[in-house]
């Protein structure tokens, strides 16, 4: 069996690997792997043939390949070695990664580190337990945008999108520009899940309807896909009876949400959070598993690439630490969820840091005029006021290193104060 | 006009592909006919997967002879056809005297139809046995010899035999008539041609009543009765190591918490009557009724780690048997009817007598020499590192994962498209490799199962279906899609 060892392996050649990649060589990591499922690198971006990524980044309006590109290009310039059209099939806590290719055939790979950015995924139609029928033209909206853009076929002609995540507000305009009518988009929930700025300029810019408290109550069609039924919502999120509408369709969109792809990192013995189902990391994004390592969608769902792009560079320097021992031993600081905050990466701090950490989260609801606040022992070592803060968009706050070091207690708090 | 073949069959789920196999043992020509697009499109593909042992069948009936026969035939046809196949055990739960007064009585009618191993087990055995069970429970019927299968797996493998022994599949065929010739054969009108043969078999399922009423002079009426389920992911822990029954009622055996050969979870089904046999719809109540009924068997009850919801139509006759056999007034003309539960368990042993009877109608000989069944590889997902390295070896598309949640390669899928009832579709594909299966339900394998189907079998990739039929996946190419866009608004 081909057997090799090299200082770090990323597992993911999307954004997240990439960047992590680049850094760690840049931290001088000559022995270093990056592993790819698909044929090319670039991820997700690949099918991403939109407008609007690196505005924070590079200060440009890039398509995702673009952006992609860029990565790529400099992976490439600093001679990092990408091995494409090879799967991990399994991650060992001691580091020992086997994976498959039909050019090389089984390989075990000895990591000193690893870095894992493996994305997320869709979830699916049976997550939901969206009764009716099981005809064809029920896609992720994942899936019909890699029909579109890189197969070149539409899935359909009259479309439905259950979910108002980003991939199907940018679906929803990608179909209406092919030729599709675009019927309606349906969200559960009393807010979008996506982007504001992709309400405005993928829906509302295009007259399609945005149908917020609703969901789709049956799908009807014995072969293809003929219609569903769309109701009103309680706030228990019940179907409110006399509520429904009919929809001639032939084309189902999913974009309900998008689920960290954890499977590896559950083999390799790392511990998930409930609240993101991505790994509890520290501010140097290493798992519970030493000199193992987790960024981007694999570890918390983003909505900007700039900021997986980011945190990613974090990781892959951090990882070059591991490898070279140049971390220690500190007493760790829990960072906590209080009112209003969802799922806050890093989990952990080390006492003694010496970098500035961005706290990351989901708002748990939509909050106007409020500020986020973080707390130690009653004490507040933060506030920073926000006109608006929704689900759709992650929030950010930053801690600086002076206030972590010899806080009162060993726990910190991250809260929403809605009461301004 | 000639006869098409001796024996024309219409059905292709687990009975009609288990009769099929037998009758490829005589020297004779046998013609399969289905409506669907593929082998078990019917109940076979959406049911519980249990080869039940036979407590449940009321002694002397059809269901409790072939139930017992066929459960004991399924092991080795299992490892002989490389289907996979687990003897789990299952435990009938009790929650008060009245249904105690139920399994002792399975029981004794169990011990009366042959079943061995039963046992009367008491709380605190059972808790220790299965920790997650309702503590509520009092006892149990412990079935030590109930099974797990693969059902539609079972079917491919009985027809692709069938198959290399000569016997010939057509899909897309729906029966519209059927009649008796004075000669003593019948025609057989499909919706595209019309046949004609010797013996007619009738295995049509949803539809066999249909069938049956047009030759014969006894009227049936078939109840249409329908199943809902629950599969869960097989990364989520299972709760039980054994099939878990309530105390089965007039309408069935009840709602079961099970796992799957495939270490999936399985709640269900429900039983409710409806008019159409093609209704495979789930419904938000029928849902809703399996949470409701698996949590008092489940008590810590969880469904988010579901997959997917799908249901089966039960062929069910009032008077609560299976028809099998000759049917009186009409020679040479077979049928195996109402094959509800335990249809599964029973389908071998059907398959045996029915061949059996049909072969003695036409005084078939037997043939001196059948092409063995070859030995099917073990799924990529179950190989050894070593197996995996000479796989990838001799083919390297084994070392291209396609369907990323269940670990199925390029090589399993142009398997399953080659062989010799091959997958037209991509939910062909599906059931016979699993590509699609799991927790993404094809979300990143679909367009490359639907390119690897039509690079295989050149269907263009826009004519590759879901399922057959009208079930396309795609509309059309981008730019001819635009183009007829431009001309709709012209």
């Amino acid at each position: 069996m081909n057997e090799r060892h090299v200082d770090i392996l990323i597992i993911g050649a999307g954004p997240a690997g990439l960047a992590a990649a680049i850094s760690a060589r840049e931290c001088g990591i000559e022995s270093l792997l990056v592993v790819e499922r698909e044929k090319d690198a670039g991820g997700i971006l690949r099918q991403c043939i939109h407008n609007g990524f690196g505005l924070h980044r590079f200060k440009e309006e890039l398509t995702g390949p673009e952006y992609a590109q860029r990565d790529i290009d400099k992976a490439s310039e600093l001679g990092i070695e990408i091995e494409c059209s090879t799967t991990v099939l399994s991650v060992s806590p001691d580091r020992v990664v086997t994976c498959v290719s039909a050019s090389k055939g089984l390989q075990i790979i000895h990591a000193k580190a690893i870095v894992l950015a493996m994305g997320c995924r869709e979830r699916p139609r049976g997550a939901l337990c969206t009764p009716g029928t099981r005809c064809s033209g029920i896609y992720s909206a994942g899936t019909a945008q890699r029909f579109v853009n890189l197969e070149g076929f539409m899935p359909g002609k009259r479309v439905v999108i259950l979910g108002s995540g980003d991939i199907g507000l940018i679906m929803a305009r990608r179909m209406t520009l092919q030729g599709a009518k675009v019927l309606a988009c349906v969200e559960i929930m009393p807010y979008s899940s996506g982007l504001n700025r992709n309400i405005v300029q993928c829906l509302h810019d295009y007259d399609i309807p945005l149908y917020l408290s609703h969901t789709v109550t049956d799908i009807k069609g014995r072969e293809r896909l003929e219609g569903v039924t769309v109701a009103e919502v309680d706030d228990k999120r019940n179907p409110i009876p006399g509520t429904e509408i009919e929809f001639d369709c032939d084309t189902l969109l999913l974009s309900c949400g998008l689920i960290p792809e954890n499977e590896l990192s559950l083999g390799a013995g790392v511990e998930i959070s409930p609240a993101t189902s991505g790994a509890v990391v520290n501010e140097t994004f290493e798992t519970s598993v030493p000199g193992v390592f987790a960024c981007g969608n694999v570890l918390h769902v983003h909505d900007l690439v700039d900021h997986v792009s980011n945190e990613s560079f974090k990781a892959g320097a951090a990882a070059a630490a591991y490898v070279r021992n140049e971390q220690h031993a500190s007493p760790m600081i829990a960072v906590k969820d209080g009112d209003g905050v969802r799922g806050t990466v890093p989990q952990q701090i080390r006492s003694d840091t010496d970098q500035p950490v961005d706290l990351m989260f989901r708002p748990s609801a939509v909050f106007r005029n409020s500020a986020v606040v973080v707390e130690c022992g009653g004490k507040e070592l933060v506030r920073k006021k926000s006109m608006i803060l929704t689900p759709g968009e992650m929030a950010l706050v930053t801690l600086t290193p002076e206030m972590l070091n010899n806080l009162p207690a060993d726990s910190i708090t991250v809260r929403i104060d809605s009461s301004l | 006009m000639n006869m098409t073949a001796d024996i024309i069959l219409i059905g292709s789920g687990i009975t009609g592909c288990a009769v099929a196999r037998e009758l490829s043992r005589f020297n004779a020509s046998v013609l399969v006919l289905d409506r669907g697009s593929d082998l078990a499109e019917g109940a076979t593909k959406a049911n519980s997967g249990i080869v039940h042992a036979g407590y449940d069948a009321v002694p002397g009936t059809k269901k409790a002879l072939y139930n017992v026969r066929g459960a004991n035939m399924y092991e080795s046809l299992a490892s002989e056809l490389g289907v996979p196949y687990r003897r789990c055990g299952a435990l009938v739960l009790a929650f008060d005297e009245e249904d105690k007064k139920t399994i002792s009585g399975l029981k004794s009618r169990g011990e009366t139809n042959g079943v061995t191993g039963l046992e009367i087990l008491d709380r605190e055995t059972l808790l220790k046995l299965e920790p997650n069970l309702n503590p509520e429970v009092v006892a149990a019927l412990s079935v030590p010899t109930s099974a797990i299968v693969s059902p539609y797996e079972m079917a491919f493998a009985l027809a692709d035999d069938a198959a290399l022994n000569g016997v010939q599949f057509r899909f897309d065929e729906e029966v519209v008539s059927v009649s008796k010739d004075p000669d003593g054969g019948f025609t057989v009108h499909t919706a595209r041609e019309t046949l004609r043969c010797k013996v007619l078999v009738n295995c049509a399922g949803a539809s066999g009543a249909e069938i049956h009423n047009q030759l014969s002079e006894e009227k049936l009426t078939m109840i249409h009765r329908r199943g809902q389920y629950y599969l869960l992911d097989r990364a989520a822990k299972q709760p039980f190591d054994r099939t878990v029954f309530q105390c089965p009622s007039v309408m069935g055996k009840g709602v079961l918490v099970s796992p799957t050969v495939h270490g999936n979870l399985l709640l269900g089904p429900t039983a409710e009557d409806i008019d159409d046999p093609l209704d495979t719809a789930t419904t938000s109540s029928g849902l809703s009724d399996i949470l409701k009924k698996a949590a008092r068997t489940w008590s810590g009850l969880s469904v988010r780690t579901n997959i997917t919801n799908f249901s089966g139509v039960r062929a069910h006759l009032p008077a609560d048997d299976f028809v099998v056999g000759p049917c009186e007034g009409c020679p040479g003309y077979f049928e195996a009817i109402g094959i509800e539960s335990p249809g599964l368990s029973s389908a071998p042993a059907i398959g045996l007598d029915l061949a059996g009877m049909i072969a003695g109608y036409l005084s078939l000989s037997r043939k001196e020499q059948t092409v063995p069944y070859p030995v099917p590889p073990v799924p990529f997902h179950d190989m050894t590192p070593e197996q995996r390295e000479q796989a990838i070896q001799q083919d390297p598309s084994y070392g291209n994962i396609i369907c990323r949640c269940e670990v199925v390669t390029e090589a399993e899928i142009r398997r399953a498209i080659r062989r010799p009832v091959g997958a037209r579709s991509v939910d062909g594909v599906k059931r016979r490799t699993r590509a699609g299966m799991g927790r993404c339900q094809g979300g990143f394998c679909l367009p490359r199962v639907a390119a690897i189907i039509s690079e295989e079998t050149g269907i263009p990739l826009k004519e590759v279906t879901k399922n057959g039929g009208n079930s396309l996946l795609l509309s059309d190419t981008i730019e001819s899609f635009l183009k007829k866009g431009d001309r709709d608004h012209e």
